[in-house]
């Protein structure tokens, strides 16, 4: 845009790596004698070295990871992605990413389908029923939640929140044990279970579903609203067949993006789960690790349980980075991610 | 508004109008039946858990009374004034109800760590480090000061480091026509969905791991931890200061290369001025963000009890840090001044918090007061505009 005096230039006689050009669609004008001067060249270096640089981050952390979980691979091969256990001082060393990985994407979800309904509405709130005052009270509440350091989550759930659940916990373990998740052995505890750190990771992941959320509600389409109101729906009928089925991508691609940083979620995790890895789905009882929560945990110790839990930092890095590349094109390839330049 | 364009009370002859139907709002009568329907709940769900069944703790009892609220609500609106109106009030209370409930976890944490942490708050925690103190001492001994020290140089470096490379990348995004600006933001959009854990690994394998070892530099310190915290604060600041750039009015620049600036003129002097508040609200966001990380910090600066002001050799500490080593010990004497840490960090992240806001308020006051032209983006609009915490840069649509 910062262009568009210069640009009406007939495309084909600029060259094509030389910006300023397009627009001027019908016209004939002027070409432009656009070289760039030495000082605009630096600038272009500069610039441009800075996204590279960012560019190649990415790409050296992948690696890295990698490199160093060598010897990890090495020592069990393929058998990393199959094995539950983690036994690394055994002989031999047995030790594998899906006990981790289970519980990760299990607290993951807990805490996704928990956030997703109260950050839909909170999202909705804003969006069409807040004016003024409390609209801008709450869009700074919910970026508020997002700025408290994961610790603190961590301490408050482990300290206060957790007790807290505790009673609720053993109630759904006795009343609805025909729900499979929701069994529970007689003598299990209750106050390290991944349904209480699901709890309080889905108070951390809330925000950026709040945050996609209303950013895509508010694109509607004013007139497509008016026109459900002036058909004579109700607000809500005008939510339900508007608003809702307009922002479908953006809630999809902001649960997803909630999901992935519910995966990657360490710290609180970390002091809420005992993370000793195992596979269950009895998500009531004391047990469950998460690979970030884990890393943590184990961090220290010989050569190779570096090694091993590099590797499952390269599992989560990967699974993470699906997670959130879906999601952006997914919001980009929605409706409401049209006309967004990308 | 519907009332003044046909005020109802207007003495007219005739027949007196039909009353006015305004479907929308709520009357003393929905405020009687939200009332009475809270109260039906909460003696139903009493009435359950305390006579028919065992207890369900009062979180659950909250919950269910909840739930029994809507349904009795929407019931007994349906009855009153038909299905079609109650599914619309119905989704008005849940919606704005749900809404508030993001509230409580917020007061909840907060006034929980007020609490916890107050008591040990006094002078002595910001003049002294943890030498000398064995765990059987009360917590009013020993103090923060080598953690603060750490989290200042450590915010400090990976300030040094990135806000340069963060404001470039950004530039970079939107000031040049580069092929690569795509990939380049979608890199930057996968970055800030990384988990902090993987930075502070990644920096751990790269650096401490071959090095660490022969060179102090390489080693567990601050220079490392400020190294893991700008990987989690250049997405942060990178796309927020994106945002930014994107609000400059077109016709400022337009004004600027017309007038035979060059485009790096125009950047350095008229965008990035016009912008400036706006950046440093962006900043104030990025230290926010790092200043409370710890799990990146535990593979580089690794922790020490004693002040170590040097970040460029050995083990540091940080606030983080110290909250998560005290409130994981079995004393009561060390998880009572890891409150006091984590009230001081709370502090910390809040008073940042308030300050980025601040910043850009300010700026849209004192503007609005001239009546100077054209608007610039100020901190006010940078948060209707900014896609939200960790949010694509994409969905951020173009400022008005």
């Amino acid at each position: 845009m910062a262009q568009r005096l210069r640009t009406d230039a007939v495309p084909d006689e600029l060259p094509e790596e030389q910006p300023g050009n397009g627009g001027g669609a019908g016209t004939r004008p002027r070409a432009v004698n656009d070289v760039p001067t030495r000082l605009d060249r630096v600038f272009a270096g500069i610039t441009t070295t800075a996204g590279l640089t960012v560019l190649t981050l990415l790409t050296l952390v992948g690696i890295f990871l990698f490199l160093r979980s060598r010897e990890a691979f090495d020592t069990v091969g393929w058998s990393f992605f199959t094995t539950f256990e983690w036994r690394i001082d055994s002989t031999p060393a047995v030790f594998g990413v899906v006990g981790l990985a289970v519980g990760t994407v299990l607290v993951a979800i807990i805490a996704v389908t928990i956030a997703i309904p109260l950050g839909v509405c909170a999202a909705l709130f804003i969006s069409d029923y807040a004016t003024g005052r409390v609209r801008g009270f709450l869009v700074g509440l919910v970026d508020l939640l997002a700025a408290i350091p994961s610790l603190l989550f961590g301490l408050w759930g482990l300290l206060l929140l957790s007790s807290q659940i505790v009673p609720l916990s053993a109630w759904l373990g006795r009343h609805l044990r025909w729900f499979p998740p929701f069994r529970v052995a007689a003598d299990a505890g209750l106050d390290n279970s991944m349904f209480i750190a699901g709890i309080v990771v889905s108070l951390m992941v809330l925000p950026i579903i709040a945050a996609v959320t209303r950013e895509v509600f508010s694109q509607t389409p004013p007139n497509e609203k008016e026109a459900a109101l002036a058909l004579g729906g109700t607000k809500w009928g005008m939510i339900r067949m508007v608003v809702l089925p307009y922002g479908r991508g953006g809630i999809i691609g902001g649960s997803m993006l909630g999901l992935g940083r519910a995966l990657g979620e360490t710290i609180a995790v970390s002091l809420l789960l005992p993370q000793v890895p195992k596979v269950t789905g009895r998500i009531l009882e004391n047990g469950g690790a998460t690979v970030s929560g884990f890393i943590v945990r184990r961090f220290g110790g010989g050569e190779l349980n570096t090694s091993a839990l590099m590797a499952a930092g390269l599992v989560l890095f990967g699974m993470t980075l699906v997670t959130n590349m879906l999601a952006s094109v997914i919001i980009s390839r929605s409706r409401s991610g049209v006309g967004v330049e990308v | 508004m519907v009332a003044a364009l046909a005020p109802a009370a207007e003495p007219t002859a005739g027949p007196a109008p039909p009353a006015r139907r305004r479907p929308r709002e709520f009357t003393a009568v929905d405020y009687g039946t939200i009332g009475g329907s809270a109260l039906s709940a909460l003696t139903l769900t009493w009435l359950i858990f305390a006579r028919l069944t065992d207890g369900v703790g009062w979180l659950g009892f909250l919950v269910v009374a909840y739930v029994a609220f809507l349904v009795l609500f929407g019931l007994v609106t349906a009855d009153r004034i038909g299905v079609l109106a109650a599914k619309d009030r119905l989704a008005t209370v849940t919606i704005t109800s749900g809404a508030m409930l993001l509230l409580a976890p917020l007061l909840w944490l907060v006034g929980y760590v007020l609490v916890k942490g107050l008591p040990g708050l006094r002078p002595s925690f910001f003049t002294h480090d943890m030498r000398g103190v064995t765990p059987t001492m009360p917590a009013s001994a020993g103090g923060g000061l080598h953690a603060i020290i750490g989290s200042l140089q450590q915010v400090g470096l990976a300030l040094l480091i990135t806000v340069p490379l963060a404001v470039s990348t950004a530039v970079f995004l939107n000031e040049t026509r580069s092929r690569l600006r795509r990939p380049v933001r979608i890199v930057v959009d996968a970055m800030s969905g990384m988990p902090s854990v993987v930075a502070g690994l990644f920096i751990y394998a790269t650096f401490v791991i071959p090095y660490g070892g022969q060179i102090d530099l390489f080693g567990f310190n601050g220079f490392m931890a400020a190294l893991a915290l700008s990987m989690i604060m250049l997405p942060t600041i990178t796309r927020t200061v994106e945002v930014v750039l994107r609000l400059v009015p077109d016709g400022l620049r337009e004004a600027s290369l017309s007038l035979g600036a060059s485009r790096a003129r125009t950047v350095w002097s008229v965008v990035l001025p016009t912008a400036r508040s706006g950046v440093t609200t962006a900043v104030v966001l990025g230290i926010a963000r790092a200043v409370g990380e710890t799990a990146p910090l535990l593979f580089t600066a690794f922790g020490y009890q004693l002040i170590n002001s040097n970040p460029f050799a050995n083990p540091q500490e940080s606030l983080p840090l110290f909250v998560f080593r005290s409130i994981t010990q079995p004393q009561q004497s060390m998880i009572d001044r890891g409150f006091t840490g984590a009230l001081v960090l709370m502090l910390v992240v809040l008073g940042l918090f308030a300050l980025a806001r601040f910043i850009g308020r300010d700026r849209t006051r004192s503007r609005r007061r001239t009546g100077q032209a054209p608007a610039m983006p100020t901190g006010a609009d940078i948060f209707e505009a900014l896609p939200g915490p960790g949010a694509p840069v994409s969905v951020a649509q173009k400022g008005s």
